[in-house]
């Protein structure tokens, strides 16, 4: 089963793309432009299509999905914690 | 090998102009607000007319009243409406949209209020209306080739399974539909924010990029002109937040998977503008679904491709709006609004060739004449694009 995917490589969050992931399950992730797979312990629980971070990240560091720029990072993050608008924001507007 | 070649027809009702629509719709068109009472009250005397009601059209000026009546007139000029009953306040601005519909040849009526009442209006118009309902059911659908149909798209209630599942199989039959020569549109300017330089680099000529770049400024300047915060409460929407997405960059570079891989961008249109040719087009426009696919709709667009996540509900008076959805949750508690159900893509339990397949095979069944999801439903979301207050 895969339990998230992410787009490129260089990506630094996932989309979790099935229910009930709970703290501390093993997830199966699928890297769509590879066609490889990955995988990471989820810390949290993490609804479906929210974002699972893949690294450790600290703020103002970059988050990178489908391998490009897509908001900066307010509060530390932690590799298999729940990365979402508690922890990132966008750099525009 | 795509479900799709050079050679695949269906079978579509040709218009006067040349123009092929997959529906044949006999429109009751209000030129304003005050009208509506006036065209349901026809809608419902007629079997088979069909009333699309608004808010807009009074004391309008300049590029907004500009905007209504393109809108108007193009949603009357769209190949799925067979013939039209204009019903305004005044005579004037009514003939106006009669005018702009009639240099289709579609036959187009119209009929104004003042000095006659609802009751007289009402009478004329049903008469008119009853003699084109009958006329156009007599239009039989005749073999067209794939080329000649126009299709757009735009994605709703998004969230992270739409760029990673339905806005992606969008992108691939959009690819494919590229090749067989389709006229194609994409638009919702600010939902680009953050993915402008890749939509940039896809445009085929500087004069195309320019132009695709000056739309996409003004439209930053205005949102930087009027809010009041981050914008963190609207762009991405409590829907989109819920469904996972965090920041707008992330729900741009999702939309943008809807353009597929292949596809250049051929031309840069003004709201509700029509294409002067095939290839792909952006629509500067807004990036609220039922304006956006209303502005498709007057572009002259004959399906739409709708990916949702979180489960957008959104049709359209005419132009048929096939959803596609990736969120295997979405699809089982809302599974009577998804036309396209491509979650097996996120389990790699499809390829994306095979989703865009699947999209491209509803797509001729939808213009074969089987109705959407949403159409079945009866949502008929008409909503006019207002650019400033009235005078």
């Amino acid at each position: 089963m895969i339990h998230f995917v992410l787009h490129d490589a260089k990506d630094t969050v996932a989309v979790v793309v099935v229910e009930g992931v709970k703290a501390g399950t093993e997830l199966k992730g699928w890297i769509m432009d590879e066609d490889k797979t990955t995988s990471v312990q989820a810390l949290q629980d993490i609804p479906i299509g929210h974002k699972v971070a893949l690294r450790d990240m600290k703020p103002g560091d970059t988050v990178w999905k489908y391998g490009i720029d897509m908001g900066k990072v307010v509060a530390p993050i932690k590799a298999g914690e729940h990365a979402h608008v508690h922890n990132i924001k966008t750099k525009r507007w | 090998m795509s479900v799709i070649s050079k050679d695949t027809t269906f079978l579509g009702y040709r218009r006067e102009n040349g123009r092929v629509g997959v529906r044949n719709h006999v429109v009751i068109l209000p030129l304003d607000d005050l009208s509506n009472a006036a065209a349901e009250a026809v809608a419902h005397n007629i079997k088979g007319a069909l009333a699309i009601p608004h808010p807009y059209g009074r004391l309008q000026f300049g590029a907004d009243l500009d905007l209504h009546f393109r809108t108007l007139i193009g949603a009357g000029c769209n190949p799925n409406v067979a013939a039209v009953v204009v019903i305004g306040i005044e005579d004037s601005w009514t003939k106006k949209v009669v005018d702009g519909i009639a240099a289709t040849g579609k036959p187009v009526v119209g009929y104004g209020i003042e000095g006659h009442g609802d009751h007289d209006t009402i009478l004329r118009a049903s008469k008119s209306a009853r003699e084109l309902v009958q006329w156009a059911s007599e239009k039989q659908r005749e073999v067209c080739a794939i080329s000649e149909l126009w299709i757009s798209t735009k994605c709703g209630e998004s969230d992270t399974t739409s760029g990673c599942g339905g806005n992606p199989t969008v992108g691939n039959a959009f690819d494919k539909l590229y090749e067989t020569g389709n006229t194609l549109l994409f638009g919702e300017t600010s939902e680009l924010t953050g993915g402008e330089q890749i939509v940039a680099e896809r445009c085929r000529t500087p004069e195309v990029r320019e132009r695709f770049m000056f739309m996409f400024d003004r439209y930053q300047d205005m949102i930087n002109r009027h809010k009041t915060s981050d914008l963190s409460d609207s762009q991405p929407t409590k829907g989109n937040i819920a469904g996972g997405l965090t920041t707008i960059e992330e729900k741009a570079l999702g939309n943008i998977q809807k353009i597929g891989k292949k596809c250049v961008v051929d031309g840069v249109l003004d709201k509700a503008e029509a294409p002067t040719g095939p290839g792909l087009w952006f629509m500067d426009s807004s990036s609220a679904a039922a304006e956006m696919v209303t502005l498709c709709a007057a572009s002259g667009y004959a399906v739409h491709f709708f990916p949702t996540g979180q489960g957008n509900v959104i049709g359209n008076p005419i132009l048929p709006v096939i959803k596609i959805c990736a969120n295997p949750r979405t699809v089982r508690l809302m599974s009577e609004h998804i036309d396209v159900d491509t979650s097996g893509l996120l389990q790699r339990e499809i390829s994306l060739d095979q989703a865009g397949d699947k999209l491209l095979e509803c797509m001729l069944r939808t213009a074969n004449g089987r109705l959407t999801a949403a159409e079945a439903l009866g949502h008929r979301e008409f909503v006019l694009t207002r650019l400033y207050e009235s005078a």
